[in-house]
């Protein structure tokens, strides 16, 4: 699950972790108020105003409406409320985004954090992730903060390190001293850094994270090191251990339908083809999406029905795929291991007469205990369904149906 | 023959009465696997299914001699189940749990690692080998005893495969599901050198999908290794976007070489017969076997 940049400083700040502080705002009077709170609490005289939104590159970004970028500086209170009005509402487009962008429905409001003092400012990159290849964490970090960390893999790969974390101990001394050297830090900021690295690993660890990443991590001019922005991903296995975290999914960041699926307890993922498909199996719901390119078709979504396909959870998922007006025609490919095919075919059966006005073609196949009853069961169903056994057999259908033989 | 499980495999099951344990365990007895008892802590000295059930795995194996064991125990305890397993002497750890948060099976593989056990899965249909013993939840039935092993990240992909080598007139040995996590106990490279081998196995079937960079691995081994066994390949998620979770929480495009094409063109590289339709493995399978 993905979580915006307040959210996830507030988590980092529950384990410790300093942040750079900040209040959301949904509105430009919010923001003023944000503002007012933040200047009162932390002395700060100029504000960050971060666009909110599930994407990456925002500073860069631009809002389409306005021209404004996405992290704009107001150097006054009284700047604070017009910077926020040209973000709210409009449509941030950045690298990372579609061409249309994303709503942006909330601002964060950020204390100005690079004030000049002692020393000069230093901004780093961090993220801590899965190894997947070593089953283990590592902490992937560079001097150079702030870039596009892809930029700098492919231009300067030397300034790119990694800590592998041992899941017995957790981030050992030596790995913090390592960090604080690479980053050219000594002093009080080596210190500084050594404690926020313990910190953040044990956010990770602690909230069931998938992925940090910390762009950029600052070490100010009085030699505090914070988190300027937060990008975190939670594991979605993990959240059954933390319920408040719930209410910090963002379903206005989703695709409608999959919301819908989702509440459904389907397993959906809206593509932008022509040939629904609702399949048991996540691989084999892939292997059909590949079925339907191979065919001739583009895969309007990725469907995984899981072990009940019975009449009511097919019916949703009927529904589901024919809320995307794109689909101009369902395939449905079970194979039934346990579950007996022709009690499946029952229920594609009951699911389609529940619905009434199913207007595309559907190609159903069912390979498995009972494949033969539950083809003579469709065909003499008397709906528009064609039926398949094998999974060349169904190919061969999609393609006829799409009427390029 | 085959690997991992056999007729001579004692199995006990983790989670044993339970709904799903109770249910696979039947299905397992059903097909002849040997069945020796299970584990539900605090229903230790009843019996389930005509077979014991202890409190934990050490007592399960001190009084059966279990060598294998199938965990089908919730999310929020599996890894300790794992952990109880490999802890316990149990060598061949089949774990079913779909949903183990990403941080206990860190710690689970960390602990389980110099323990001399295997551990398949998690969120795995298990390991059947032809004619001897089930250890999973795939429909036994579509596993004809044969020559060629099967390595698979998908349950129903693995069920569709081996229903094909069985129209094709051949027939599976070992069928081992790795799963779709991402971080399991056996990868595709290891569970092909297991197949490689195998005597009785003369042909592997490897089936992958994006994410990850395990085909790759295994592919580049298969190679520098003489491919001494035919393979053939599908890697699943050719049409999968960037950037998303198709289902498994490992099925996810995150580099360049994590993508259906980049893998698949690998794997041609390293001498495996790759096809892009799921359709076709069977018959590039009898192809290949001649």
């Amino acid at each position: 699950m993905n979580i915006h940049e307040y959210q996830g400083k507030s988590i980092l700040a529950k384990y410790g972790v300093a942040v750079q502080r900040g209040y959301v705002a949904h509105s430009p009077g919010e923001a003023l108020e944000a503002a007012k709170k933040l200047k009162a609490e932390t002395g700060t005289g100029w504000f960050v105003v971060k666009a909110q939104i599930h994407a990456g590159g925002r500073g860069k970004g631009t809002i389409t409406e306005t021209g404004s970028r996405g992290v704009v500086l107001a150097k006054s209170l009284d700047e604070v409320p017009q910077k926020a009005e040209a973000i709210l509402g409009g449509h941030l487009v950045t690298l990372q985004t579609k061409a249309e962008g994303k709503k942006v429905n909330k601002v964060y409001i950020a204390e100005d954090v690079y004030a000049p003092g002692a020393s000069e400012p230093k901004e780093f990159y961090m993220s801590i992730l899965l190894d997947r290849s070593i089953g283990k964490n590592v902490i992937v970090y560079s001097p150079e903060g702030g870039m596009n960390i892809e930029d700098v893999a492919h231009n300067t790969p030397e300034k790119i390190f990694k800590e592998v974390i041992d899941p017995l101990t957790g981030v050992n001394d030596f790995q913090c001293r390592r960090i604080a050297f690479n980053f050219g830090l000594s002093g009080t900021a080596m210190k500084e850094m050594g404690v926020f690295v313990k910190r953040l690993y044990n956010a990770y660890v602690g909230c069931d994270a998938a992925l940090f990443e910390i762009n950029p991590v600052l070490k100010t001019s009085d030699d505090r090191v914070i988190a300027v922005d937060a990008k975190v991903t939670l594991d979605n296995n993990g959240l059954f251990r933390h319920k408040d975290y719930a209410e910090m999914r963002d379903t206005s960041e989703e695709d409608p339908i999959e919301v819908e699926a989702s509440n459904a307890d389907l397993n959906y993922v809206k593509l932008d083809g022509n040939v629904g498909c609702m399949v048991n199996g996540a691989g084999l719901a892939m292997a059909t999406m590949d079925i339907i390119k191979l065919s001739g078709g583009d895969p309007a979504n990725f469907l995984d029905v899981g072990g009940t396909a019975d009449a009511k959870r097919v019916e949703t998922a009927f529904r589901i795929i024919l809320r995307d007006t794109a689909v101009k025609a369902i395939l449905v490919n079970i194979f039934g291991g346990i579950v007996r095919c022709d009690r499946v075919a029952q229920g594609i059966v009951d699911a389609y007469k529940n619905i009434g006005d199913i207007n595309v073609p559907i190609i159903v196949r069912l390979q498995g205990t009972n494949a033969v009853e539950a083809k003579k069961l469709i065909d003499e169903s008397g709906l528009q369904v064609h039926s398949a056994i094998t999974l060349q057999e169904a190919a061969d259908a999609v393609k006829s149906v799409l009427g390029n033989k | 023959m085959g690997v991992l499980v056999g007729k001579n495999s004692k199995v006990i099951v983790q989670g044993f009465t339970g709904s799903e344990g109770s249910f696979h365990a039947s299905q397992m007895i059903e097909f002849g696997t040997n069945v020796v008892g299970g584990v539900t802590p605090g229903k230790g000295g009843t019996t389930h299914l005509d077979r014991p059930v202890f409190n934990t795995v050490s007592d399960a194996v001190k009084s059966t001699g279990a060598d294998v064991s199938i965990i089908f125990v919730p999310p929020a305890f599996a890894a300790d189940a794992i952990m109880e397993a490999a802890e316990a002497g149990i060598k061949v750890i089949v774990t079913i749990t779909e949903g183990i948060p990403v941080a206990d099976m860190v710690k689970a593989k960390e602990y389980i690692k110099d323990r001399g056990c295997t551990m398949i899965g998690p969120n795995c249909p298990g390991v059947i080998t032809a004619g001897e013993a089930k250890v999973g939840i795939m429909p036994g039935f579509v596993f004809k005893s044969g020559t060629v092993g099967i390595v698979s990240k998908s349950g129903t992909l693995t069920y569709e495969a081996a229903d094909q080598i069985a129209k094709a007139g051949l027939g599976v040995t070992t069928a081992i599901g790795i799963g779709g996590d991402p971080i399991i106990g056996t990868t595709t490279l290891e569970a092909i050198q297991l197949l490689m081998n195998d005597p009785a196995t003369k042909g592997i079937v490897m089936i992958g999908e994006i994410g990850g960079e395990l085909e790759p691995k295994a592919a580049r081994w298969i190679k520098e290794n003489g491919n001494k066994k035919p393979v053939v390949g599908f890697i699943a998620g050719e049409t999968a976007p960037k950037g998303r979770t198709m289902g498994h929480a490992g099925a996810i495009v995150s580099g360049e070489n994590e993508s259906a094409a980049a893998k698949k063109r690998i794997m041609r590289e390293c001498g495996i017969h790759v096809v892009d339709s799921p359709a076709m493995i069977g018959a590039k399978m009898k192809e290949v076997l001649g």
